[in-house]
């Protein structure tokens, strides 16, 4: 198939390990930020693959892991009030807040559907005139131009019912925030879904201000162990800067278009990341012409936000200080069926990904 | 448990079970293991008896509706107990307003693929509830067929040993791609077709001729890696996957490629997974590839030695991982 198997293809992925293999000194660190790479990495044993002086790290790159209790605690406030239909992309459903989940309070009756995209939730909208549509934002630059294509249609065409509660989030200041934090870092295999939209050069900070080595990578096998074999090369030549792996997808300046959408719609907000508390200028709430869609400024709502289960590391392994091996309730108390944390529940997140593919060296 | 059923425990894995387990096996006294059929002997007789309800939506996709998938399904269920599926019975609930044409339609197709399977519908019940209190329709079905002596074990794959081989008879995940494109909540219209088939006459073919036929399940809800993790953990054994002799279409791999599916824990209707002993995996190859059914089966695995009962994937990349039980409804990809 088309732009997947020449990049599954074995003597290629046997190639670069080989590469790999020859060219490293010494041990690395790289970060992988993406929670898409996390998953396919460990899908394809990646790690398996590489030497034992090479270690992955996962970022704070899975959307659902790094929406905080609280968005969920509202989330599950609204789904329980009147005429209210909550829509979501399908992994948020199982994240536990405070008390409860939607999963949970759909199954106890109430109207919560999942969707593909903002466009499907909208035209819930259109079909369900009489009662309040609320489509739950979550997401990076990726799916942030969605929503925002999504608002500016309901505005055109004067669906009165939709609204957004959201917790969109951009990725440069969390990683700031991670090179902060002290995290021992060679470099990062950056987001390649992200650059697509927002070019290669909003990660030039990353080199020029700390040092460290950047390739935007794609998803595949090749593509991973490719851009690997770039960040050892970089490390070695104490060359960092901002390379683009993931060439057929990525440019340096990104999608123009999504771009105008995201910022006509959104602009940059304090946000409060899971793990890491309030960043700032790292989440988008929406400009003062569409404001009459955020749901909490429709219909306020008050939440008993508790804090997280204290032996959750959860915030440690999304700011890149732990593993999920290094957590006490992992696979022991919290499984996939028992999530503890939101790590544990996305397809994309750490704690799932390593107990769903733990690994076989 | 939750204090109310969730989606989650219906999706065939880890879930399912425990629900099974924690609230029907104990209470109804049932012997493990759980097998597709249940082995009865009586008067000299050893019969396989199953049952399974269908709630598919929508009741009607590329390749079948619900009463050919209500008929195949109970045949299958039979057939992979080493059984020769033999009499049906089948239960409709149906929705107040429910055309009656789709109801006529559903029904021949259940009588056609009941005559292709050489099965008898031979039991029924009919019950109308009131608009909105059921999806349109459900259909039950329940089986029996006879059983040969020297066929006891498949079912349980007893006599499994380290070193047997895995045959599936095609490409996995049709069923599940084709019906989500026809539920029309892809903006994209899908060329998939489900591979909804009675597998009996297949089935029959391979036992005929092949003595050292060790299990067969077809591989329904939660897909090859469910039906696989149920067998290591049956048998007590390892079993290792070679990816990259899985069948997968193209289509397929493609649409799970967008939405974060993976194809070896998607539904299929017409798959049986088959355990073979060392020497004999060559013969049944053959003779499932001379079938129109098994024209595409491959050797995907083999059994291992392995205290831990774990299922071992080699990457089609040369890598390795565990392939797990799934922990409920695949998810869409957000990201």
């Amino acid at each position: 198939m088309k732009y997947i198997d020449e990049y599954r293809n074995k003597d290629l992925v046997m190639k670069l390990t080989d590469l790999i293999n020859k060219s490293v000194r010494r041990d690395y660190t790289f970060m992988e930020v993406c929670g898409g790479h996390t998953a396919a990495i460990h899908r394809f044993g990646i790690t398996s693959l590489l030497p034992g002086n090479i270690k992955l790290i996962s970022g704070p790159g899975c959307p659902v892991c790094v929406t905080g209790t609280d968005f969920i605690d509202k989330a599950i406030a609204y789904s329980k009030m009147e005429d209210v239909i909550i829509t979501t992309f399908g992994d948020l459903i199982r994240v536990p807040g405070s008390a409860s989940s939607l999963e949970k309070e759909k199954a106890a009756g109430a109207d919560i559907r999942i969707v593909l995209s903002g466009l499907d939730a909208l035209e819930i909208a259109r079909i369900n005139s009489e009662k309040k549509v609320i489509f739950l934002g979550i997401g990076f630059e990726t799916t942030a131009p969605g929503t925002a294509v999504t608002i500016k249609l309901a505005e055109k065409d004067y669906i009165k019912n939709f609204f957004l509660l959201s917790a969109h989030k951009i990725m440069p200041p969390a990683m700031e925030a991670i090179i902060k934090e002290g995290v021992n870092l060679d470099g990062f295999i950056c987001p390649g879904h992200v650059a697509t939209i927002t070019g290669s050069a909003v990660f030039n900070f990353i080199p020029e201000k700390f040092n460290l080595s950047c390739v935007i990578t794609g998803f595949e096998p090749a593509d991973i162990l490719q851009s690997i074999l770039m960040l050892i090369r970089q490390v070695n030549r104490n060359t960092p800067k901002v390379e683009i792996q993931y060439s057929r997808a990525v440019t340096v300046n990104g999608n123009s278009i999504a771009q105008r959408h995201l910022s006509e719609v959104f602009e940059p907000c304090n946000a409060q990341w899971r793990g890491f508390g309030v960043i700032p200028s790292s989440g988008l709430m929406l400009r003062k012409d569409f404001e009459r869609f955020n749901v909490e400024n429709n219909t306020p709502v008050r939440i008993n936000f508790q804090e997280d289960n204290e032996l959750c590391i959860c915030g440690e392994i999304l700011r890149g200080l732990k593993t999920p091996y290094d957590c006490p309730l992992f696979a022991d108390i919290c499984f996939p069926e028992n999530p503890l944390g939101a790590c544990m529940v996305s397809n994309e997140g750490s704690c799932n990904t390593y107990y769903k593919y733990r690994l076989t060296k | 448990m939750n204090d109310f059923v969730s989606l989650n425990q219906g999706s065939g894995g880890k879930l399912t079970h425990e629900l099974i387990e924690k609230v029907f096996v104990k209470r109804f006294g049932m012997a493990e293991p759980l097998t597709d059929s249940a082995i009865l002997k009586d008067s000299g007789f050893t019969l396989a008896f199953t049952t399974d309800s269908y709630v598919v939506d929508p009741l009607f996709f590329p390749g079948g509706n619900i009463g050919k998938l209500a008929v195949c399904g109970t045949v299958n269920d039979l057939a992979v107990s080493g059984a020769d599926p033999r009499y049906i019975a089948a239960s409709f609930i149906i929705e107040e307003g429910f055309p009656m044409h789709d109801l006529v339609v559903i029904a021949e197709s259940m009588a056609e693929e009941a005559l292709r399977a050489g099965v008898k519908i031979v039991a029924g019940d009919t019950k109308v509830v009131d608009k909105g209190k059921c999806d349109k329709l459900f259909i039950t079905t329940s089986g029996t067929g006879i059983l040969k002596p020297d066929m006891e074990h498949i079912g349980t794959g007893k006599r499994i040993k380290p070193g047997d081989k895995l045959i599936i008879n095609g490409p996995l995940g049709n069923h599940a791609i084709a019906v989500l494109g026809a539920r029309n909540n892809l903006s994209f219209s899908t060329p998939v077709t489900s591979d909804c088939a009675s597998l009996n006459h297949l089935i029959h073919n391979v036992l005929d001729i092949c003595k050292e036929i060790r299990f067969m399940r077809d591989l329904t809800r939660g897909g090859l890696a469910t039906v696989l993790n149920e067998l290591a953990v049956m048998i007590g054994s390892g079993i290792t996957i070679d990816e990259a002799s899985v069948p997968v279409d193209d289509p397929v791999k493609g649409l799970c490629e967008m939405l974060g599916f993976d194809p070896l824990y998607l539904a299929n209707e017409g798959k049986v997974l088959i355990v073979a002993g060392t020497g004999e995996e060559t013969r049944v190859l053959d003779i499932l590839r001379s079938d129109p059914l098994g024209k595409y089966a491959e050797i995907i695995g083999e059994i291992i030695p392995d205290k831990k009962k774990l299922v071992v994937l080699n990457t089609s990349v040369g890598g390795k991982r565990i392939l797990d039980m799934p922990s409920g409804l695949q998810l869409p990809r957000i990201c």
